[in-house]
């Protein structure tokens, strides 16, 4: 799941200032899950910016608006988001991008800040454990990633600065490699294999996918 | 002697860090290593030491070299990538700088760029085994090298780590990649450091054991809260209660390796600005 996090309240309003007939997109997929674009957020948003006296024109959740086949067929036909001069958008970068692929000559106002690829531990709390470096090694690590739970992403070993567990670089982590050596003991080839080079060239950007 | 040399004899070895200035003054590191000319058997110059940005390791080695003296460049995998780290070895080798050492470096949130990019595109096995390729006349992408380097690597272990196997693991990678000889962090435990010496007696490098010059108590404390470095209460006593602390962590210093010299291959200084008084610290050796 990508994990959002709302931009600060008066940062939105002041790209708002002067606005009139503002159109709000939320997201069900991710943002519903992080509580940061759901049904709530939106409702909650559209009371701060009345409060703030801006004209809400009308609110929509979208099914995911990553789609851009969503955007197209569920805001891009709605009467409100046409009418509206600026849409805020409580959607992750890819949503804000698919809209504003659709939507072409409208204002954009992104109110959340994208983060990370997140696995959820219960609502509200989510840990990075894949960086999406495109060449995946954690079959040989006892299934936890080195490349991203390892803050200096060290694939053949800790760096020896680990204290009670914890890493060097931020204490409330574990250090991975330490629980990476807790999972493999009993395998010792596990920690003295060579990890070759990282392809980084697997995920330049822009990447695409085109199978079809 | 090269520093290669030096590790083939069965000599006591003993290595210092300088750290470089924050600016291009580099009149009192020059003055330092003036001080222990003969000395000591390798200067370490550091790189960009706990994330601070500071002057290039590169350029002090090379001018450390100009004077007849042996620098030991350190080279951390934080900043730069593959590209730029193979460059800089060869820019290295072309100075007449044939030692290196390998560590990770400490993450730029621990330093004063915090918002910098974190590269780590190598870690330091990796890079070990780029140095040794690179010696091999080619570099990573395969291409020939038009006249190849020769290095003399170190690598770094941490003898008082907690998980030990996994740092003896550690140091068993980084000899197969290509380490010649270890400088360790601090030790001021003397059990702990039998059991690494018992455990790595058998392998084909030297080590040389970290000794750091504690100026005061409180740098003592920080150390061990903060770090988890394992500092005798002992030494901390003696540093809060004495007239003057610094001759004390010179003393202490000192005791360290005398204790330590009958049974350790060598050992590197890190005295963290106060090299002038790593000469006091080796007279009072026994
Ligand atoms: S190695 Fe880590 S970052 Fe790369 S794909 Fe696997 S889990 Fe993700
Ligand atoms: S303490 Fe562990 S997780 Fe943290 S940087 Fe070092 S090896 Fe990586």
């Amino acid at each position: 799941m990508i994990i959002t996090k709302q931009k600060e309240l008066d940062k939105i309003l002041e790209k708002l200032k002067n606005r009139k007939n503002i159109f709000i997109v939320g997201c069900a997929a991710c943002a519903t899950k992080c509580a940061t674009g759901g049904e709530d957020q939106v409702q909650a948003l559209s009371v701060e910016m009345s409060k703030h006296g801006l004209a809400i024109l009308g609110s929509m959740v979208l099914d995911t608006p990553c789609d851009i086949r969503v955007v197209k067929k569920d805001l891009a036909r709605d009467d409100k988001a046409q009418k509206a001069e600026s849409l805020v958008l409580l959607t992750c970068g890819a949503g804000v991008q698919a809209i504003s692929s659709v939507l072409e000559d409208k204002e954009l106002v992104p109110a959340l800040d994208t983060m990370f690829l997140g696995t959820i531990e219960r609502l509200g709390n989510f840990h990075q454990f894949c960086s999406l470096c495109g060449d995946c090694i954690i079959d040989e690590t006892g299934g936890i990633c080195p490349v991203t739970r390892c803050a200096k992403s060290l694939v053949n070993g800790p760096c020896g600065g680990a204290l009670k567990g914890k890493c060097e670089v931020n204490s409330e982590n574990d250090c991975a490699w330490i629980t990476i050596y807790d999972k493999l003991k009993k395998n010792k080839t596990g920690i003295k294999k060579y990890h070759n080079i990282k392809n980084n060239a697997a995920v330049n950007k822009p990447q695409k996918v085109k199978t079809r | 002697m090269t520093f290669t040399e030096t590790l083939q004899t069965k000599k006591f070895i003993v290595t210092a860090e300088l750290f470089p200035p924050k600016g291009t003054n580099l009149k009192p590191l020059l003055e330092k290593a003036e001080l222990l000319r003969g000395r000591i058997d390798g200067f370490n110059v550091t790189d960009n030491q706990r994330a601070v940005m500071r002057l290039g390791s590169l350029a002090i080695c090379s001018i450390l070299q100009k004077q007849g003296l042996e620098p030991i460049m350190q080279m951390t995998c934080r900043d730069r990538n593959r590209i730029a780290l193979e460059s800089d070895l060869l820019s290295a080798a072309a100075l007449g700088i044939e030692n290196i050492l390998i560590l990770s470096g400490d993450h730029p949130s621990q330093g004063d760029h915090k918002e910098a990019k974190v590269v780590y595109d190598l870690d330091p096995v990796q890079l070990l085994k780029t140095a040794r390729t690179l010696e091999t006349g080619v570099d990573l992408a395969g291409k020939k090298l038009d006249g190849s380097p020769k290095f003399c690597l170190g690598a770094v272990v941490n003898p008082m780590a907690e998980q030990l196997d996994l740092q003896l693991a550690m140091v068993e990678k980084k000899i197969e990649a290509g380490a010649q000889f270890f400088q360790t962090q601090p030790v001021f435990e003397k059990k702990l450091l039998e059991l690494f010496l018992c455990k790595t007696k058998d392998l084909p490098v030297k080590f040389l054991i970290g000794v750091f010059l504690l100026k005061n108590s409180q740098i003592a404390m920080f150390m061990k809260e903060k770090l988890g470095i394992n500092i005798p209460d002992e030494y901390i006593k003696r540093l809060a209660t004495a007239a003057s602390p610094l001759d004390e962590g010179i003393k202490i210093a000192a005791e360290l390796i005398s204790a330590m010299k009958p049974q350790v291959q060598g050992v590197h200084i890190m005295a963290l600005g106060l090299e002038e008084h790593i000469p006091e610290i080796l007279n009072k050796v026994k």
